[in-house]
């Protein structure tokens, strides 16, 4: 643990010199920035159906998942300072314009739904592919430079779909960015921190880049009174499986290998133990931590040598 | 930076605002509609049932689209002791079948259905959108303000039906603090179970829905009544009993519900049920003598904010619904008058007056005052009653003859005749 996060500190002390020597002048550098959004169940209404292990979603409110929703705030922030076009698209049925039409309220210059019966019964593989096709779709008619996602959507907690989609696409993929540093003056590179279990990373990456992003990183706007009235008239473009020429296997059901076997609630972990240095048995009670790390480094390692 | 202009903005999107603001939009009026709640409906409580008059009149056989829950086709009252009950009930086989005379409902759904249809007839809709005051030119009330960045909104006319407390009606000086003995602060719990557990349980034929009304010692002499609303898939359990009597008996909600859920003979219709919502909220139950203005130059309050409920039959969605309607009527007339100043928007009152709403809640004026200062209703006499079929009907050797006498000595020594007499008068005063 102590080495790991030894290592960790040194790791973001090369990388932020890095960052200091090219931390220079701004030319506008991010042009278009497309931002997955994904209208959800409100989780604190979901239910199981015990019978088919789906979610019921009839009856549930929706909302647009808050994770999308930094990641929509992010885009604003750059779009600000680098003066980028925002498009918000979605894959979802008509209703899923609702979660888009916030997206306009809150700054973003468009938004478009995919929208088509046989996107129906999606799974994270076919999510993924419906969405890069779209975003496909939209470097073909100028590039895109930045793909931002939420982290995962609360009503599955996958976290699979910014992957998939930038691995479709060959875009590099950060997740879990917590801030996003800075953008190289030539367009390039993006340099994001991680938030991480044990800690934070910086890394620099190349453009284009897909980044999910962690609520941490900016809370999404309230929305001015203005331009929420001029959102709720906003018509979302629609665009269905043809218009993003969607190989039709690789969509909806039929495109989603994944089955669900059960679902059940992880059990709770365990919280961590504080010591503090001014503590009265503070010392004795580091001593055993430290042997009882011992303890179980010895046991991996004796069940590596049997192996 | 242009001004936003609508002809109408109305504020609270329950029942009442839904109403005007649908009324309005379908004749052609340009018409905002603001919520605070995410959604219209995300922030409403009721226990609720809702009666289908007026609402049939607004959207004809709105029960073959609306999200409702179970047609009411009996109402019971469940007079509890410690440890027993006696129970009236009327059941109409009728009032499950068109045009219906209540529904149970849920109001999260049924008030987002409703603001839907106001949308499609026109409506904007306005959520998350707190309205913090308003802005008057002069003595008219011309807009208001909202929490949000370059939030005024103006209109010819605002609707006020933001609810119990209103805060529109405060802003405009037509009201102070509500007091709190004019207000019933009411908890429920929404309870799952399966449909057929219901149906079972309350012996209900499928679709319709019972509700059942407890008086008795529970209240701990507090001036209320607990409920039981069957659900499709669900049970609304509840309390409502006056805030001031809440504080003076510093009894907690939580509490209470906790006795009623446990009494031995309700305990039973709840059985493997499991808590899924807990929700509070204050009803005005002050009735006629607690009535606010209810206009001034520009602006109309409505529903709950006005206080039009009519606790001893709980009618509250019906006479908000009413009462937005009329709103929509006066505000055409001004429109077409081109006047909007007091004495115009004064026909609103005229038709509540004219209506069963105001006369409703004038013929039983004299209930809550007589009520509060009678305890005894709520939790003395189901007590006797109770005694007194306890030892009516106990099989123990004691000749029948000496059991009536003995119910009319424990009743006297109970209440006392002069006691009883007055009793007798402030029901009939009620009621009458
Ligand atoms: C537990 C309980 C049980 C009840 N049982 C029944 C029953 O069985 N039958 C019946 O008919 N009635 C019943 N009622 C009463 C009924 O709920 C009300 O009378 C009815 O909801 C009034 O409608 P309204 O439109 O006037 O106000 P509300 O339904 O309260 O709507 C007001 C709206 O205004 C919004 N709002 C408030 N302030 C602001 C602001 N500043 N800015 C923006 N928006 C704002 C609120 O969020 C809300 O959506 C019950 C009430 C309770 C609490």
């Amino acid at each position: 643990m102590i080495f790991f996060l030894m290592a960790l500190l040194l790791h973001i002390d090369i990388v932020s010199t890095a960052i200091d020597s090219q931390y220079c002048s701004e030319k506008v550098t991010i042009v278009h920035i497309v931002v997955c959004l994904k209208q959800v169940p409100d989780t604190t209404e979901v239910k199981i159906d015990r019978k088919t292990n789906t979610l019921i979603r009839e009856g549930v409110p929706s909302i647009a998942n808050p994770f999308d929703l930094n990641a929509v705030e992010a885009a604003l922030v750059l779009k600000e300072k680098y003066g980028a076009t925002v498009t918000v698209i979605s894959m979802g049925p008509p209703q899923a314009k609702e979660a888009l039409r916030r997206a306009i309220a809150m700054g973003a210059d468009q938004a478009i739904l995919l929208s088509d019966r046989s996107f129906a019964g999606a799974d994270t593989l076919a999510t993924s592919y419906t969405l890069a096709q779209a975003i496909l779709k939209l470097q073909d008619a100028g590039g895109v430079d930045l793909v931002l996602c939420g982290k995962q959507a609360i009503d599955g907690d996958t976290a699979q779909v910014g992957p998939g989609i930038a691995t479709r696409l060959n875009l590099t993929q950060l997740t879990y960015v917590s801030k996003i540093e800075s953008v190289d003056a030539d367009g390039k590179h993006i340099t994001v921190e991680r938030k991480l279990e044990n800690g934070v990373e910086i890394v620099r990456g190349n453009l284009p880049a897909l980044l999910t992003v962690v609520k941490e990183i900016y809370k999404p706007r309230y929305a001015s009174l203005p331009c929420l009235i001029e959102s709720l008239a906003y018509e979302p473009v629609v665009w269905n499986a043809k218009q993003i020429s969607a190989d039709s296997s690789q969509i909806g059901l039929e495109g989603s290998p994944t089955w669900v076997e059960t679902i059940f609630s992880p059990p709770l972990r365990e919280g961590g133990v504080i010591l503090n240095p001014g503590d009265e048995n503070y010392d004795k009670e580091f001593s055993g931590l430290i042997d009882t790390v011992k303890k179980i480094v010895a046991e991996e390692r004796s069940k590596l040598v049997c192996s | 930076m242009n001004r936003i202009e609508f002809d109408v903005v109305v504020v609270g999107a329950g029942p009442a605002g839904i109403t005007a603001a649908y009324l309005l939009a379908k004749e052609g009026l340009k018409v905002a509609l603001i919520e605070r709640g995410e959604f219209p409906g995300a922030k409403n409580v009721m226990g609720g049932q809702f009666y289908s008059y007026p609402m049939r009149d607004i959207i004809p056989e709105f029960w073959e689209a609306a999200p409702l829950e179970r047609a009411v086709s009996e109402k019971q009252l469940w007079l509890l002791s410690r440890e027993s009950k006696i129970g009236f009930s009327y059941k109409n086989p009728q009032f499950g079948a068109p045009p219906y005379n209540a529904f149970t409902v849920l109001r999260a759904k049924f008030d987002r259905w409703y603001a839907e249809k106001a949308r499609q007839a026109g409506v904007v809709i306005i959520p998350e959108t707190l309205v913090t005051g308003i802005i008057k030119k002069g003595t008219q009330v011309i807009g208001v303000k909202t929490g949000r960045e370059n939030g005024e909104i103006y209109a010819d006319v605002v609707v006020a039906a933001d609810g119990v407390n209103s805060l529109l009606s405060k802003y405009a000086g037509l009201h102070g603090e509500i007091e709190s003995r004019n207000v019933a602060l009411a908890v429920k719990e929404i309870i799952e179970l399966p449909q057929g557990v219901i149906e079972d349980r309350f012996q209900l034929e499928k679709g319709q829905g019972v509700t059942i009304e407890f008086m008795g010692e529970f209240l701990k002499g507090m001036v209320g009544t607990g409920f039981i609303y069957t659900n499709k898939t669900t049970l609304s359990v509840g309390i409502g009993c006056l805030l001031s009597d809440w504080v003076d008996n510093g009894v907690s909600p939580y509490d209470l519900i906790e006795d009623l859920k446990s009494h031995p003979v309700v305990r039973p219709l709840l059985q493997k049920g499991t808590v899924k919502e807990y929700l509070a909220h204050l009803i005005p139950e002050g009735g006629y003598r607690s009535l606010p203005p209810l206009y001034t130059d520009g602006m109309l309050v409505t529903g709950d904010a006005a206080m039009l409920v009519n606790g001893l039959h709980q009618e509250g969605s019906n006479l908000a619904i009413m009462s937005g309607k009329f709103a929509a009527e006066t505000i055409l007339e001004a429109r077409k008058a081109g006047d909007y100043s007091a004495r115009t928007l004064g026909a609103y009152k005229k038709k509540l007056d004219e209506s069963f709403v105001i006369k409703d809640l004038k013929k039983y004026s004299n209930a809550m005052p007589l009520l509060e200062n009678n305890r005894h209703f709520f939790s003395t006499y189901p007590r006797l009653l109770s005694d007194a079929a306890d030892e009516f009907i106990r099989v123990d050797g004691v000749p029948k003859k000496k059991k009536q006498r003995m119910i009319l000595k424990g009743i006297f020594k109970r209440r006392g005749i002069i006691g009883i007499i007055k009793d007798a008068l402030s029901a009939w005063r009620i009621v009458k």
